[in-house]
């Protein structure tokens, strides 16, 4: 069963853009990332699976319903966490869990004392005098306190510290092997390449590519770094040149036996051949995409 | 009810402030009414003869000399003007404040319809003014037992019915406007508040701007009308009650869709 389904979405505010045509689908059950920059439009998308907006154009579905005829019933099934999480003036946080387990009428309070415990949080403080950081973990827990079948996370990790984004994967992983689908979005493509299986990249309102986290990774391009010459082999198929003072190193889509063949008789003292990471990748096909808009 | 419970919550420090300023202020001018007495005749001829001024507050058709003729207006304008105010702030920013305080996220996203939570927003708004309401007729009770006037209870009743429903259509016709606000919005509902105030005040001043009282809700809350008539202005009441209707139903119309930025 599909969690997610998009059909050629579209969210305009009078002319200025949200979305312009956003498809995808996520299997129930998967960890599934949604990687583009700011402003690409993975927050309006969001917010249309959420039923927050309404869409111009297109078809959105979770769990094989459609979103706006049955938001109510869909939204018990979500774990939702904002980019910016934000509460109620006054209220303390042990109040504003209890608050948002009463709002999905449900008794979270031994889940949320573990989640509490797990990510340090202290639930006698008010929500005012909260970090970003702690605000984002009181967050956590709102979204995962009732244990939802999807969860649904807006870059969940911004202002979270290392060890507390580490203890906050962690606890996704543990509640994706349950069975939840996890849907996440982020800019930081480490932590996409690390816990997400699939994913798909947004830009401008376009999804570029959705696939595995794997395959996205394999463009077929080399990242080839040299040490002892500081200019680049001269090769056709090279590409991302950048020269360091005892360095080289470019992306390299050719023939081995081309590169060994022109790599040979320079005063090479190092060589490193490895996969891009997923930077690159991202980097790559927001190129390749350029290149089809210059030819169109 | 967990909306319904969560708004009397976060209410609760505004409620009783205004409240006891409303009380306190009441209380203050019926208690200071016996020392005044015996100079309320001298002072009806005074404004009886004051022209407009007495007549954009009804002043020229009340009797200063009897209690209830001061209560009218004295006492109608601390409870009308003030608990108006506290209406006007609490339809506002019922729900304007969500998303200016960007809590819709955290709220629209539980399993809640948006018809219940405006539902229950605004019973908590009428509950919050029905509280401040009967505060203000038992701290009058009380202070007309401490001062020993006998009011018409009849009078009395029409005045304080005819405040309560002045409150409410004020909220609801601010409740109305809150689903199309985004943004700041206190100053919208107390300068809406005080418009209809002082459209009351033009309407007493001109028989040619008396169609303004049915625009008003100030207008059936009229002291010196109610006191005069035994009975407040079904006209002016049925077209409030039919604004405030409209009001709350263009409420639930525009939030049931509304994109929540």
């Amino acid at each position: 069963m599909k969690a997610i389904e998009i059909h050629h979405l579209k969210k305009y505010y009078g002319k200025a853009r949200g979305i312009a045509d956003v498809t995808l689908s996520v299997e129930e059950g998967d960890f599934f990332g949604f990687i583009g920059p700011n402003g690409a439009g993975k927050s309006t998308t969001i917010r249309i699976l959420l039923g927050l907006i309404t869409a111009t154009g297109g078809r959105a579905e979770i769990f094989g319903q459609e979103i706006q005829k049955n938001k109510t019933s869909l939204l018990g099934e979500i774990g939702y966490l904002p980019s910016e999480a934000m509460f109620y003036h006054g209220m303390r946080v042990r109040d504003v869990l209890r608050l948002s387990a009463d709002l999905h009428k449900k008794d979270c309070r031994e889940e949320a004392e573990e989640l509490c415990r797990r990510l340090e949080l202290d639930t006698s403080r008010k929500v005012e005098e909260l970090s970003l950081g702690n605000r984002k973990k009181v967050g956590i827990v709102c979204a995962m306190q009732h244990k939802p079948r999807l969860y649904i996370l807006d870059e969940p990790t911004s202002g979270l510290d290392p060890l507390m984004q580490r203890e906050f994967y962690s606890l996704l992983q543990e509640r994706n092997r349950e069975g939840a689908t996890v849907f996440l979005s982020s800019h930081v493509l480490s932590e996409v390449q690390r816990y997400c299986r699939h994913a798909a990249v947004i830009r401008e309102g376009r999804i570029l590519v959705t696939d595995n986290v794997e395959k996205l990774g394999h463009t077929g391009a080399k990242r080839v770094t040299l040490r002892g010459v500081s200019q680049a082999p001269a090769l056709s198929n090279i590409k991302d040149v950048e020269c360091l003072p005892d360095a080289v190193s470019f992306l390299y889509s050719g023939e081995a036996r081309t590169l060994l063949n022109a790599l040979a008789p320079l005063p090479i003292t190092d060589l490193t051949v490895a996969e891009p990471d997923l930077e690159e990748v991202f980097l790559h096909y927001y190129r390749e995409e350029e290149k089809d808009n210059d030819h169109i | 009810m967990t909306i319904f419970k969560h708004e009397l919550r976060q209410g609760r420090t505004g409620l009783l402030i205004w409240t006891a300023a409303i009380a306190f202020m009441l209380g203050v001018c019926i208690l200071i009414y016996p020392e005044m007495g015996s100079q309320m005749e001298e002072m009806s001829a005074m404004f009886a003869d004051m022209g407009s001024f007495s007549q954009a507050f009804g002043m020229d058709r009340i009797n200063f000399g009897a209690f209830i003729g001061f209560f009218g207006v004295e006492c109608g304008n601390i409870l009308g003007l003030g608990g108006a105010f506290f209406a006007a702030l609490l339809g506002i920013s019922s729900l304007a404040k969500e998303e200016k305080e960007h809590t819709a996220d955290f709220l629209l996203s539980h399993p809640i319809s948006r018809s219940k939570i405006l539902g229950e927003k605004f019973l908590a708004i009428v509950l919050q003014i029905g509280i401040l309401n009967a505060a203000a007729v038992g701290v009058t009770a009380l202070s007309v037992l401490l001062i020993g006037e006998e009011v018409s209870l009849k009078t009395l009743a029409l005045l304080f019915t005819a405040y309560f429903l002045m409150q409410l259509e004020v909220a609801c016709i601010t409740f109305g406007l809150s689903a199309f606000l985004r943004r700041g919005s206190l100053g919208i509902g107390l300068g809406l508040a005080a418009v209809f105030y002082f459209l009351n005040i033009i309407a007493n001043l001109s028989e040619d701007a008396e169609f303004l009282k049915y625009i008003t809700p100030f207008g059936y809350t009229e002291g010196a009308d109610i006191i005069a008539d035994g009975a407040v202005n079904a006209g002016y009441l049925g077209v409030g009650i039919f604004l405030a209707a409209a009001s709350v139903t263009l409420a639930f119309r525009k939030y049931h869709t509304k994109d929540i930025a």
